[in-house]
């Protein structure tokens, strides 16, 4: 397969209640891309990924156009089920990702719609448990774990079904900062594509080398996320504001 | 946050009974709470022998008698009602303890309490030596339809999410300042309850939304894979089936 691994054209997006979210977004990501989508609420972040993996837009049947590519090929209504392979959604609250009785079982949804079975299966989520370090728990229910353990237990029940792309919604939101520390630990170790929705700015330098800048329903800012967050103009504009005391170039980040 | 929720009733502790699989602990009950049934109600000896081989169960399922004590609780409202039948049934009276009673009644009284309680200790087992989990693993084994397995196992994991919930609104309320009277009170949870119906609606679309991201296509994948061993299947039934041969003897000889 050639291609970016994801590239979107020309997205536009009303919900059926009317209310337009997105007007017009264009942006592609290479292969092994480490993209952050910065944003101010409201400004349709989140709708965007949801059509990354043909939940919302025309393919799913609802309004919209424009295109969207995954790993080179079109988004079609027969490609659904492998499209929602590669591109991994991880949800924001993890109580809403994380719906079967023991996280053995949740992780095991994925590949088991894939059609995996028996040993191959305990062994894909044995996997998946252990990238995010909690292979130790798999027979635990999801409401017995922290918050922490459960937002990278959701993290493992993506990873097993092998994806290209990781999409993440706010990562680090409600998360105490060791439990922070060892999901961003976790998500810089793994070797995909990732695309992650974030207001922690800190969190997005340390991560992302790039990142995308959206209000509005439209794609303001495309660059490195050091430019972006040091252009105090561009920030202000968007309603985006650093951390007391955070000067994003005098800290490392990703960059090679 | 209420940790022990999900786990239901279980006691988690290692015993034969709690090893046996759930589908045959289910049919087990089914079949000892038929026959139960079907005894007269006045073959004593027959009850007699029914309450012996369910405490039995429970010292082999170790479980703490005070805590099946305490769950007999649910029994309750039986309870209550059999003890009104000997006052309100009609028939021939007798003398006890200076009260007259309806003979009908008493014997009515005592066919609800005895049934009553033994079928009430057999689900305490059951519940208290398996797992939600395991529970439902057993009930797909039995081929109860899939779509309400999936009701079953959403409920079993969302339980403590919306208990939670409803744990917060009613803090947010109370650090309001709010009383009320008993009315008032009703009122302010019939809305609590009006808000957590529409919250946990939008959680059932996020989680659906979830679902189809990881390739749900209509059917929830099996929780189980093995089926029962013959042996095991003896094992678990074997009280049952003495409490069906007590049942038919009592049937008997009773004509």
């Amino acid at each position: 397969m050639s291609g970016p691994s994801i590239h979107v054209e020309r997205l536009v997006f009303a919900y059926p209640d009317g209310r337009q979210a997105l007007f017009g977004v264009d942006f592609s990501i290479e292969r092994g891309e480490r993209v952050a989508l910065l944003g101010p609420n409201g400004a349709g972040k989140t709708t965007l990924v949801l059509h990354l993996n043909g939940i919302l837009g025309s393919v799913a049947g609802g309004t919209g156009s424009g295109r969207i590519q995954v790993g080179g090929s079109d988004l079609h209504r027969e490609h659904l089920p492998e499209v929602r392979r590669k591109v991994g959604l991880v949800f924001q609250d993890p109580d809403d990702q994380l719906f079967m009785p023991t996280v053995r079982d949740d992780v095991a949804f994925g590949p088991a719609n894939l059609g995996l079975r028996g040993p191959e299966l305990d062994e894909r989520v044995h996997e998946a448990l252990v990238q995010v370090g909690m292979q130790d728990h798999a027979d635990v229910a999801p409401h017995h774990l922290s918050y922490g353990q459960r937002r990278r237990v959701a993290v493992a029940t993506v990873l097993a079904m092998r994806p290209e792309v990781l999409v993440l919604d706010e990562p680090s939101s409600n998360l105490d900062p060791a439990s922070r520390r060892e999901l961003a630990d976790i998500l810089s170790g793994l070797d995909v594509t990732l695309l992650m929705i974030t207001h922690d700015l800190p969190y997005a330098l340390q991560l992302c080398e790039r990142s995308l800048l959206m209000d509005a329903g439209r794609i303001v800012a495309d660059g490195a996320t050091r430019d972006l967050l040091g252009d105090a103009d561009l920030m202000a504009a968007h309603r985006l504001e650093l951390p007391y005391g955070f000067d994003p170039l005098s800290v490392p980040g990703p960059e090679k | 946050m209420s940790g022990s929720a999900g786990d239901g009733l279980l006691v988690p502790v290692d015993s034969r009974v709690h090893r046996l699989p759930a589908q045959v602990k289910i049919v087990a009950l089914f079949v000892f709470v038929l026959a139960v049934v079907a005894t007269p109600s006045t073959a004593f000896w027959a009850f007699a022998l029914y309450a012996g081989m369910l405490a039995g169960c429970v010292v082999l399922a170790r479980l703490p008698a005070l805590v099946v004590l305490k769950r007999l609780a649910v029994e309750t409202p039986f309870v209550v009602f059999a003890l009104l039948l000997p006052f309100v049934a009609t028939g021939p009276r007798v003398e006890v303890l200076g009260l007259s009673l309806s003979e009908s009644g008493v014997l009515g009284s005592w066919n609800v309490l005895a049934k009553g309680t033994l079928g009430v200790v057999a689900a305490i087992v059951l519940s208290a030596s398996t797992a939600p989990r395991e529970l439902l693993a057993g009930l797909e084994r039995l081929k109860l339809p899939s779509t309400l397995i999936a009701i079953l196992s959403f409920m079993v994991r969302y339980l403590s999410v919306v208990s939670d919930d409803l744990h917060r609104m009613r803090i947010a309320r109370e650090s309001r300042g709010y009383q009320g009277g008993r009315a008032g009170h009703l009122k302010a949870v019939a809305g609590g309850v009006g808000a957590l119906f529409v919250r946990s609606f939008e959680r059932g679309e996020r989680v659906h939304l979830a679902m189809q991201s990881r390739g749900y296509n209509g059917r929830m994948p099996l929780l189980s894979e093995t089926g029962a061993a013959q042996a095991q299947w003896l094992e678990g039934l074997a009280l049952s089936l003495t409490a069906v041969v007590i049942a038919v003897t009592a049937r008997v000889a009773g004509l």
